[in-house]
């Protein structure tokens, strides 16, 4: 059906994309998780109440999530020609998206704090238990499940993401179904990255679900 | 024997709310205390106050040793099997041999009869297996005084007795343990003494006998009487 250099194009592409997304993903975690522990324990709630620092992370994670990533894209040019050298290609997609992904991974992580019950963070505190000691020991561990479900979402989203920075040169699937399915009206390439973007979704999501099942003791 | 735990004038508030009021309580070694009184009447708030889950407004708290507290609602580790929600606190916050530590365990466990759990996650035991784990998880701390905050409002009737039958034996070998219950059959066979706390200040205090036959205040008598059917 397709020559050997769509063939080999399109297989440049998946790991592009491959390398993107979960670039961004394991980065972002780097930086998102520990925020998402901080607006956890920084809450009124938390372990440790503090409500100016609770107050400035909750409002720098709203703006950045606010900002549509297209424009965050754009807008953050000079950010990533700092850090990288240039503007295009999928290295340079890497920075923005780490910058959207870390907000979004700092919710996704203080929602999934938040959820652990109350009681058992109590028991780990009337034990003698230290805050650090609760949070490695007990709040890490008791929210896995959601924590596994929300990295899976977080990679589908930037996942997505990763195909929309191909309209700017980002590089990966996105920018082939662009370059070929939209201004050169080549549809069956179009059709293809698609179906292979759909399949590389499914991948991750049917891990995902595994993993969090095989680590979820509460139920079954 | 001496005093193992005193609170001098202590008060708590929660903004406007007053729920502990200049409360005046000293714990003898091996003594049992029980703490009875109408829901909200500050009891659960007294214990969360001992070990240091709430903060005192006023007055002072002094005891020897650790603090161990066991909750209404179990709140083992759902995570975590039996014998590792017994072992992470020994092992990590006591810094205490791994290996020791579970010889421990697996002794408790066959004491409470639950040796053969040692596996399972919490999901899969009753109310009373689990509040017996959770009792067993205080202990293993080598708690100076136990807490108990009502351990068997969660549970079905047929679970109180086993949860009730390990207490009991408990305060046999001379555990120091202050027990806050609705169980007043229970509060009399274990209690050496009985205290009645309504409105956040202790109004009557003496040995079970006393309290329970011989009421002196109208607000004890009538806290009583929700207690009995009579025709």
């Amino acid at each position: 059906m397709f020559d050997s250099k769509v063939i080999n194009m399109l297989l440049e592409g998946i790991g592009d994309t491959l390398y993107m997304t979960l670039g961004s993903t394991i980065i972002g975690y780097i930086v998102g998780l520990p925020l998402g522990i901080l607006l956890n324990v920084s809450s009124e709630k938390g372990l440790k109440p503090n409500s100016v620092l609770y107050r400035i992370l909750d409002i720098i994670c709203n703006i950045i999530r606010s900002i549509p990533f297209l424009i965050l894209l754009i807008l953050l040019i000079p950010f990533t020609k700092l850090v990288v050298g240039q503007s295009y290609g999928s290295t340079a997609t890497i920075v923005p998206l780490v910058v959207c992904a870390s907000a979004y991974i700092a919710r996704v992580v203080e929602s999934s704090l938040n959820e652990v019950d109350q009681g058992v963070i109590e028991a780990a505190k009337a034990m003698g238990a230290s805050n650090r000691q609760i949070i490695l020991k007990v709040l890490l561990v008791e929210a896995r499940t959601s924590l596994v479900t929300g990295f899976t979402i977080t990679t589908g989203l930037l996942l997505g993401y990763s195909a929309m920075s191909g309209t700017v040169g980002g590089g990966g699937l996105g920018d082939i179904a662009v370059r070929y399915g939209y201004y050169r009206w080549q549809t069956d390439i179009m059709i293809v990255t698609v179906i292979l973007l759909i399949i590389i979704f499914q991948i991750i999501q049917y891990i995902g679900t595994k993993v969090a099942l095989k680590l979820d003791h509460r139920k079954r | 024997m001496g005093e193992i735990l005193t609170l001098k004038n202590v008060s708590k508030s929660f903004d406007d709310l007053v729920v502990l009021d200049n409360v005046d309580l000293s714990v003898n070694k091996g003594e049992v205390v029980v703490i009875i009184g109408p829901s909200g009447c500050g009891k659960s708030t007294l214990l969360r106050c001992i070990n240091g889950l709430e903060d005192i407004q006023d007055g002072t708290i002094s005891y020897e040793g650790d603090v161990g507290m066991v909750f209404q609602s179990y709140d083992l580790f759902p995570h975590k099997t039996i014998l590792q929600n017994l072992t992470l606190a020994p092992v990590k916050v006591k810094k205490r041999n791994k290996a020791e530590v579970n010889k421990e365990a697996l002794e408790l466990l066959e004491r409470v009869g639950l040796l053969s759990k040692k596996d399972n996650y919490p999901r899969q035991l009753s109310g009373g297996q689990k509040q017996r784990v959770a009792i067993v998880r205080a202990l293993i701390m080598h708690p100076e005084v136990l807490l108990l905050d009502e351990i068997t409002a969660a549970l079905d009737p047929e679970m109180v007795r086993e949860v009730l039958d390990v207490v009991l034996s408990l305060a046999k070998e001379g555990r120091t343990m202050i027990i806050v219950t609705h169980e007043m059959q229970f509060a009399k066979a274990v209690a050496d003494r009985v205290v009645f706390i309504d409105g956040g200040s202790i109004v009557e205090e003496g040995t079970a006998k006393d309290i329970f036959e011989n009421p002196r205040t109208d607000r004890l008598k009538r806290f009583l009487q929700t207690f009995s059917y009579e025709e």
